[in-house]
C-alpha cells in the first residue's frame, strides 16, 4: 500500500505534468478562462487517463508490439469520443464551451506518455492509480490558473460576480490581458517558478 | 503465444476495431435523441431569452422541459416568409418541430454571400427568391404580439448570431447575439447583458420605413439616435453586429413594412395585397 500512495502522490505534485513536466500545455492555456469548463476539461482528462491506462495495462501481454502506438491511440480515441457524447448530452453548455477541446485530448501528450512509460508495463490497478493522478495533476494546475484567470480577468468565480459592485464604481477595471492566452502561459511559468524554487530547497536538505 | 507474427497482429487490428466500433455506435445512438433535444432547446431559449422569457432556465433543475414548456405557451405562430414580404409557410401547432423552426439560418445566410458577391443582375434576383426567412410569433404577457426575427453573420474569428423581437408599433423589445468562436473578453461580450440590452427599445421601423441601428465607438452612443456603445477593443465584432443587423433587416423589411404600422394580422397578408392590386 505504500507503494500505491507513492504512484498516487508524486504524479501530483513532485512530478506534475504541467509545471515539471511541461505537458499538455496547449490545452491548458485555452480552457483556463473561466473556471467551470478548467474543472470539467481536469475531470475529462483524469479518466481519459485513468481508464486508458488501465485498460492497456490490462491487455498489455496481448498487444502485438509493433503497433503498441495504433493500439494506445484507438482506445485514448475510443475514451475520449465517450466523454465527449456524454458532455454533449448531460451537459451541453460546457461542451459547447469546451468546443474542439474535448476531442483534442486524443493528442495530449500526458495519456500517451503515461501509457508508454507505466501502463505497458504495470499491473493494471497501479496503472489506474497512475493515470487518475496524472490526470488530477493536470487538473489542479487548470483549476489554479482558471481562479486567477477570472478572478482578475472577469471579476468573478464561477460566473458569479465576487469583486463588488462599488468597486467597479470606484475605476476598478477588469484586467482584460488576464483573458488573453498569454496570461495562462506567465501564471503557469510562475507556478513553475514558485514549485522548482520549494523544490530545490528540499533537494538541499 | 506469439505475439509478433503478421497474422496475428492483423487478427488483433480488426477484432480491436469491430469491438470498439460497436462500443461508440452503440452510445452515439442512446444519446442521440438527448444530443438532439439539447440543440432543440438551446435554439427554444434563444428565442424565449430575446424576448425576456425563459429566464429562469438556469436556475431549474429540469431546463429542457422548462424551455419547451415555456415556448409552448409564448410562441403561437411561426412564419417562413420571402424578401418580398410574403408568408410562405404558416404554422401553429408543433412549433418546435416545424419547418420554420428547423430551417438553418447559417443556409440562408450562405446564399446571402453568394447574391453579394455575384454580379449577374437577373442571377441574383433569382437567388434571392429563394432566400426563406423565419419569424416566430411571441404572445408577450406584457401584451400585444412580438415578432422574434433572427440573423446571421461573420464575426472575426468565426460566425455570429442574433435574435431580435420587434414590438407591432416597430421597436425592438429585446434583442440577444451569441458567437462560436469570438476573443472570450472582448467580442465575446457581445453575449453580455450589458451590450444587449442596448438594443431594447430603439426603433427598427419607423412610418414603414427601416432604421439603421449604428454601433458607436467610444461610449458616445445616443439612445434617440438610435445608436448603442461598440464594446471597447472589440471593432470588428461590433461592426460585424451592426452588419449582420442591417442586412438581415433589409430582407426581412417588406414583411415588416407589412405587419408593422397596420399591424396587420399575418393571416390577412394575402387580402392586404390584393387590395392593394385591386386599387
Amino acid at each position: 500500500m505504500a507503494m500505491d500512495k507513492k504512484i498516487f502522490t508524486t504524479p501530483i505534485i513532485k512530478a506534475n505534468p504541467i509545471t515539471v513536466l511541461v505537458l499538455g500545455i496547449c490545452s491548458a492555456l485555452a480552457v483556463t478562462v473561466k473556471l467551470e469548463p478548467a474543472i470539467v476539461m481536469g475531470i475529462s482528462v483524469t479518466l481519459v487517463t485513468g481508464l486508458s491506462s488501465f485498460l492497456i495495462s490490462l491487455i498489455r501481454k496481448t498487444i502485438p508490439n509493433r503497433i503498441r502506438i495504433i493500439v494506445q491511440l484507438v482506445v485514448v480515441a475510443m475514451f475520449v469520443i465517450l466523454i465527449s457524447q456524454f458532455l454533449k448530452a448531460y451537459v451541453y453548455d460546457v461542451s459547447k464551451q469546451l468546443s474542439v477541446y474535448v476531442g483534442l485530448i486524443i493528442t495530449n501528450c500526458i495519456i500517451m506518455g503515461r501509457i508508454e512509460a507505466f501502463g505497458l508495463t504495470e499491473k493494471p490497478l497501479p496503472s489506474l492509480v497512475d493515470g487518475l493522478a496524472n490526470g488530477l495533476g493536470y487538473g489542479l494546475i487548470l483549476v489554479i490558473v482558471a481562479f486567477f484567470r477570472e478572478l482578475i480577468g472577469s471579476g468573478s468565480i464561477f460566473g458569479l460576480q465576487v469583486i463588488p459592485q462599488s468597486f467597479y464604481e470606484a475605476g476598478y477595471m477588469n484586467n482584460g490581458l488576464f483573458i488573453m492566452p498569454p496570461m495562462a502561459l506567465i501564471l503557469i511559468g510562475c507556478l513553475i517558478w514558485i514549485q522548482r524554487s520549494i523544490q530545490k530547497e528540499d533537494d538541499k536538505k | 503465444m506469439d505475439t509478433n507474427k503478421n497474422t496475428y497482429t492483423v487478427i488483433y487490428t480488426i477484432v480491436m476495431v469491430a469491438i470498439v466500433a460497436t462500443i461508440l455506435a452503440v452510445v452515439s445512438m442512446g444519446l442521440k435523441n438527448r444530443q438532439q433535444t439539447n440543440i432543440k432547446v438551446e435554439k427554444q431559449m434563444y428565442i424565449l431569452n430575446c424576448d425576456g422569457l425563459a429566464t429562469d432556465a438556469k436556475k431549474v433543475s429540469d431546463r429542457n422541459s422548462y424551455v419547451q414548456g415555456e415556448f409552448e405557451k409564448y410562441i403561437k405562430e411561426a412564419l417562413i416568409v420571402n424578401p418580398t414580404g410574403e408568408v410562405v409557410k404558416s404554422f401553429t401547432e408543433k412549433i418546435g418541430d416545424c419547418d420554420a423552426f428547423a430551417l438553418s439560418i447559417k443556409d440562408q445566410f450562405d446564399i446571402m454571400r453568394k447574391i453579394d458577391s455575384e454580379t449577374d443582375v437577373h442571377k441574383t434576383e433569382e437567388m434571392v427568391q429563394t432566400l426563406q426567412l423565419p419569424v416566430f410569433i411571441c404572445d408577450n404577457p406584457e401584451g400585444g404580439k412580438h415578432y422574434i426575427l433572427s440573423g446571421y453573420g461573420a464575426g472575426l474569428w468565426g460566425p455570429i448570431w442574433t435574435y431580435i423581437a420587434v414590438t407591432e408599433d416597430g421597436k425592438i423589445a429585446g434583442a440577444l447575439f451569441d458567437h462560436e468562436s469570438e476573443t472570450p473578453g472582448l467580442g465575446g461580450e457581445i453575449v453580455s447583458e450589458k451590450f444587449y440590452s442596448q438594443f431594447k427599445d430603439e426603433a427598427l421601423v419607423a412610418d414603414g420605413q427601416l432604421v439603421p441601428i449604428k454601433v458607436v465607438k467610444g461610449g458616445k452612443a445616443n439612445a434617440k439616435d438610435n445608436e448603442v456603445n461598440a464594446i471597447s477593443g472589440a471593432t470588428i465584432t461590433s461592426t460585424a453586429v451592426q452588419n449582420m443587423i442591417s442586412q438581415w433587416m433589409n430582407y426581412y423589411k417588406p414583411y415588416l413594412q407589412k405587419v408593422i404600422g397596420g399591424s396587420a394580422p399575418a393571416e390577412t397578408i394575402a387580402e392586404t395585397e390584393e387590395t392593394i392590386k385591386t386599387e
